[in-house]
């Protein structure tokens, strides 16, 4: 397990090193002068020119990767031109907010999936189990960004119910000190807003959970038939409901594994789809981050942006992977 | 089990009804309520002299003060830091008198001294990439040949003289903007600080800055107007999307917002909790063409296009209805402004003789160009695009649509790449040259000039005028040189946009100003 | 990273792929026996046929002209002259998604085809070779599927500005290590088999070997994964074309219909409806049409 684990780690060597190389001659080779961008319209050719020059941007594209590259393990992720503050300083608030987002949709994911996925596999062919799975079979299908303005029609206009956009109150809003707003309220003792929070978070974190709880439900539904074919559990089913919590419980267990292969499946997923949910929720999170830095052609932001999800994406996978490995007896570790 | 929980969530729900009601009254007590004004996108910085960007203007005008300022609504000067100023009959000197008494913000005098050293601030830099308006406005830096300042002095305490190397005729209207604001010396000789905590003269005091969320400016309680500000300070809260921002306001979250969609405004006005605030016209959006490059370097193309495009349509459908048709260069609201200019009326037949005339019977392919991002006066640059793109079809020109990013955008058609596009000025400083020489001079092309429309007559206008300080003449100038642009047609000019501001009901006294940027000074919330 | 959701190209249902194939009869006919058998594969095929013959008939279907505006009657509610309403130019929904349907099936296809060519090439020249070869190949799939799909799209697009083609290379591009591994790992079991050993042994050419063995073997996995990659990217298409970063007006992309409508979703909710609808269902097909043709080609790779 031990020898696994360097291996794995060894092996993200090249890898990480060839995205920093790709992420920065890619972002090179956008067209437009980030210079021109920060100006605006109304900026003169030789102030145009005289920031690409402090910027550094006229230097060969070697001389430019090298300084960035040699930052990175000095923990200096670059500045930004649009802000000119570090991107370390100022990048943490986004990434909580995504993170914040994407653990409410696992959350929500994990919870409905895998018992949505129980039941269905229980009353296997009933009109539960029918509808669970063409739900399943849809939500699989969902193009979240539409799933995320129906929502918002249906729930947040029509009926008037959740809030559309944003991630609290804003009048009177706690100040942040995790910005991770559930803790952060809670630790201002703010009850309400906490509640506002939540509230805030329940749109988009189901729009974002749609097709990992689907694929979740699926999942542990036929984990679950496959369980249920034993005899033992035959022998608790004939027993009736009592044994169903039995069952229940038992096949949670069991359907551990396909779900963090999932989950560790869908990470990338969940982050990519980030970018949508946050475009259509107004979330703040590091998916706009990236975006509005593409528009304006902030590099340092994009470069670095890309590749701290890009680097979480591999660590969480590389966990997955290990933990896959401790849960599951049947993988060698070769 | 279940009861204990329900009693345990009642007791909390009851706690924090309690802290907020305490939370609340313990913020608005001393003076004035905070006001929450939402907005797009975030400050670059906060020192005046460095940014260009609206976003930043419209929080350095709390916290700085100019010699002269606008009027509230217009761009007629009033006194400002200066309670009046002379000028030399052959319009070479500035003299002005100073307010008495007035501190800034980190307990500095303001004064004659403060005045000539942000001059020399700015014009001693001779860095174009951070002082971007200095020179754009004065001809360059000290040294420079174009240079207008030749020299700022302090006569006395309150009394500072400017010398100019020729005269101006804008000269007061430039030092009332945005970046020509008073600062410190005392912090902007700190260095890099004063950019994100700027000190100056004004009404409110910087206080914080979270960056991309909120910054927060607070009363001065030492503000030499007495009795203002009547706001006890101000929240910018970045909220990106004008859906999401309008949503905050019709919530009560936020007391004021900037950047209404234009399809949202029959929803507002419809509800009695808000207001609808129009900003004066002082910007023209427009559909350009690349004169240099075939067919649009014909004048009779230029011209059948101009009868194509139905303006009143465009605005009724992507402005609901909030801009005028735009028949010259510059917004009626300017002076020199030449209203007897008749528009191209839209009228298919005649593009079709014109387009005859010119040999394109059949129409012909061209790429059009449309605004990848909103600006004021193009809320949605791909929608009217598209509309201009369903125009020309009538007379069988096919326009394909090319967008880029915004950056990319720009460069290109500085560059000369595209052979039409959708673009728009927003006035500086209110004053003619700011569009005509600025948009359409042969001296600006690579610049602004993104149509790169070269005419010797209208150059020989435009650079008289500069000279002229009687007003009554120069107006005559630009109005020669509207007519010839007119019938030159380099662009078709679509509208004077008078973009929308919501606020709750309760907002009162505040009067949007047409440079996009306001103070806040005698705002109030009932 | 996500092989089974996260797939490849070209729609060749079953029923087109059989003639070609008739040297090796016996399983495609099975294949296509156990195919017919399931329901949801026959959904699937049928509403994935319906998109098709909507794309190929569009211009003899289609009540409208895709791009005809006409102000006055913009966003009109769903009514006998338009089934699906108008949108804000006063253009004909249905019309536009009629046209729709020939833009994502084309990117969705295309981009598949693109990165299967691309991917198996690669895939094969790693397996094939080994050493070195193998060693590069593989660490560049691998760089490539270390970054969220729609981040690396975003960003090629980025480079290349945003056309609906664009969007379509960088599709293909995020799609190329998922055949390259798939053919990959093919090559490599399929290798070691006797009777490629034996043909080796007998002298027959490299290309020969690929094209006459190792190829045909793999045509299941990647049609299997082919289909539902075509879900996959008809969705990353959208999502692009939501972001602006696709199709341009007035090409009735269904993404960019989306994003156009936004901002009248209140007054005109219709003219986000359908797009979206539309959108779902075509991607819906392919699924199901992919579950279903594995089931019946290549009953290992169930789960």
């Amino acid at each position: 397990m031990f020898a696994y684990t360097i291996r794995r780690l060894t092996s993200l060597v090249p890898v990480l090193l060839g995205m920093i190389f790709i992420v920065f001659m890619m972002i090179r080779a956008i067209p437009g002068n980030p210079a021109q961008l920060i100006l605006g319209q109304q900026a003169t050719e030789r102030a145009v020119a005289a920031l690409t020059k402090e910027l550094g941007l006229d230097q060969p594209w070697y001389t430019q990767f090298w300084s960035y590259f040699s930052g990175l393990f000095k923990g200096d992720l670059g500045v930004s031109l649009k802000t000119n503050t570090p991107i370390s300083e100022e990048i943490w608030p986004y990434l909580a907010a995504t993170i914040e987002l994407s653990l409410a949709a696992m959350l929500i994911a994990v919870v409905i999936g895998i018992n949505a996925g129980i039941i269905s596999a229980w009353f296997q062919n009933s009109w539960f189990d029918y509808c669970a799975m063409v739900l399943a079979l849809i939500g699989v299908s969902m193009p979240i960004f539409w799933l995320g303005l129906m929502e918002q029609y249906i729930v947040a206009i029509q009926w008037d119910l959740l809030p559309t956009t944003g991630r609290d109150n804003i009048r009177d809003a706690v100040d942040p000190i995790t910005h991770l707003y559930l803790i952060d309220t809670l630790m201002h003792g703010r009850i309400d807003q906490f509640i506002e929070v939540i509230k805030h978070l329940i749109l988009p974190g189901f729009a974002l959970g749609t097709i990992p709880m689907a694929i979740i439900a699926r999942m542990t539904r036929s984990s679950m038939l496959e369980v249920m074919r034993s005899d033992y559990i035959r022998t608790a089913r004939a027993k009736g409901m009592k044994m169903f919590w039995v069952v229940y419980k038992h096949s949670l267990k069991n359907a551990l594994i396909p779900v963090v292969t999932v989950i560790g499946l869908q990470i990338g997923l969940l982050l990519g789809g980030a970018i949508l949910t946050e475009t259509i929720f107004g979330w703040p999170g590091i998916g706009t981050y990236i975006y509005e830095a593409i528009s304006s052609r902030d590099y340092p932001v994009i470069q670095s942006g890309i590749l701290i999800v890009a680097f979480i994406f591999v660590l969480i996978n590389l966990l997955v992977d290990l933990l896959y490995a401790a849960i599951d007896p049947r993988i060698k570790y070769k | 089990m279940k009861k204990s929980l329900l009693l345990i969530f009642a007791c909390l729900l009851a706690l924090s009804v309690g802290l907020a009601g305490c939370s609340s009254e313990g913020g608005d007590s001393k003076k004035g309520k905070t006001m929450i004004y939402g907005r797009g996108g975030d400050s670059v910085a906060l020192d005046p002299a460095v940014v260009t960007d609206g976003e930043s203007f419209i929080v350095t005008e709390q916290i700085f003060e100019n010699l002269v300022q606008y009027g509230k609504d217009n761009t007629e000067i009033e006194a400002g830091l200066a309670k009046k100023w002379d000028i030399s009959d052959d319009g070479l000197k500035y003299t002005f008198y100073l307010e008495e008494d007035v501190k800034f913000h980190d307990g500095t005098d303001f004064n004659a001294d403060a005045v000539v050293e942000n001059f020399k601030r700015w014009s001693s830099s001779k860095d174009e990439a951070k002082y971007a308006y200095y020179p754009s406005m004065f001809g360059g830096f000290e040294g420079d040949e174009g240079h207008v300042i030749k020299e700022v002095k302090a006569v006395d305490k309150n009394t500072v003289e400017f010398t100019l190397t020729r005269p101006q005729a804008p000269f007061l209207k430039n030092i009332a903007m945005s970046p020509f604001a008073i600062g410190s010396p005392k912090a902007f000789k700190d260095g890099e600080k004063f950019a994100k905590q700027p000190v100056g003269t004004g009404p409110f005091k910087f206080k914080s800055w979270k960056p991309n969320d909120t910054i927060e400016v607070v009363a001065n309680e030492d503000y030499w107007k007495k009795g203002l500000p009547k706001l006890g300070g101000v929240k910018f809260k970045v909220i990106k999307d004008n859906a999401a921002r309008l949503n905050a306001v019709t919530k009560g979250e936020i007391d004021l917002m900037d950047g209404l969609n234009p399809s949202d405004l029959a929803k507002v006005k419809e509800n009695n909790k808000l207001q609808v605030f129009e900003r004066p016209s002082m910007n023209v959006g427009y559909f350009g063409f690349n004169t240099e490059k075939a067919p649009f370097d014909k004048k009779e193309v230029r011209q059948a296009i101009s009868h194509l495009i139905n303006k009143q349509e465009i605005i009724d459908n992507f402005y609901a209805g909030t801009a005028e048709p735009a028949k010259n260069p510059m917004p009626p609201s300017i002076s020199g402004y030449n209203d007897s200019v008749q528009d191209y009326e839209y009228n298919v037949d005649k593009a079709k003789e014109l387009l005859k005339a010119a040999g394109y019977e059949k129409g012909f392919k061209m790429d059009l160009w449309a605004m990848p991002v909103a600006r004021p006066y193009m809320p949605d640059g791909q929608k009217v695009g598209e509309a201009i793109q369903a125009s020309l079809k009538q007379v069988g020109i096919e326009a394909k649509i090319v967008t880029f990013e915004w950056g990319a955008y720009l460069e290109k058609v500085q560059a000369g790449e595209a052979p039409t596009f959708m673009l728009g000025w927003t006035g500086d400083n209110g004053d003619a040259d700011n569009f005509l020489y600025t948009l359409l001079d042969k001296d600006t092309i690579g610049s602004n000039n993104y149509s790169r429309y070269k005419n010797e007559e209208v150059h020989k206008l435009l650079i008289e005028a500069q000279q002229l300080s009687n007003e009554d003449e120069r107006n005559e100038l630009y109005k020669k040189a509207q007519e010839i642009i007119h019938e030159d047609a380099p662009w078709v000019p679509l509208v004077h946009s008078k973009p929308q501001l919501v606020g709750a009901s309760s907002v009162k006294g505040f009067v949007p100003h047409p440079t996009g940027s306001q103070s806040f000074v005698d705002v109030s919330i009932d | 990273m996500a092989e089974a959701l996260h797939n490849t190209p070209p729609v060749l249902p079953p029923e087109m792929a059989r003639p070609a194939e008739e040297k090796a009869v016996s399983p495609w006919k099975e294949a296509w026996r156990s195919f017919r058998k399931n329901k949801l594969a026959i959904v699937g095929l049928s509403i994935v046929s319906f998109f098709i013959l909507l794309a190929i008939f569009a211009d003899l279907i289609a009540p409208y002209e895709y791009d005809a505006t006409n102000l006055r009657n913009k966003n009109l509610a769903p009514s006998a002259e338009h089934w699906f309403g108008t949108d804000e130019f006063g253009r004909d929904i249905l019309t536009r998604i009629i046209y729709g349907a020939r833009i994502s099936l084309w990117v969705g296809t295309l981009s598949v085809a693109g990165s299967i060519i691309v991917g198996s090439a690669l895939g094969i020249i790693a397996g094939y070779y080994g050493r070195w070869v193998d060693a590069v190949i593989s660490r560049i799939f691998d760089i490539l599927l270390a970054f969220p799909s729609i981040l690396l799209a975003i960003a090629v697009v980025s480079v290349l500005g945003p056309s609906l083609r664009n969007a379509l290379i960088a599709i293909a591009i995020i799609n190329v290590p998922t055949f390259g591994r798939l053919l990959r790992s093919r090559v490599l079991s399929v290798k070691e088999e006797e009777y490629i050993t034996a043909a080796k042994a007998i002298g027959m050419k490299d290309s020969r070997i690929l094209l006459h063995h190792i190829l045909p073997n793999s045509l299941a996995p990647i049609i299997v994964s082919g289909t539902l990659a075509v879900a996959t990217a008809i969705i990353e298409a959208a999502a692009l074309g939501f972001l602006g970063l696709g199709a341009q007006a007035p090409t009735p992309e269904w993404g960019k219909m989306l994003a156009d409508s936004r901002n009248y979703i209140i007054d005109a909710p219709w003219t986000v409806l359908f797009p979206g609808l539309a959108i779902m269902l075509t991607v819906l097909g392919f699924n199901l049409m992919g579950d279903g043709l594995r089931d019946a080609l290549d009953p290992r790779m169930k789960n």
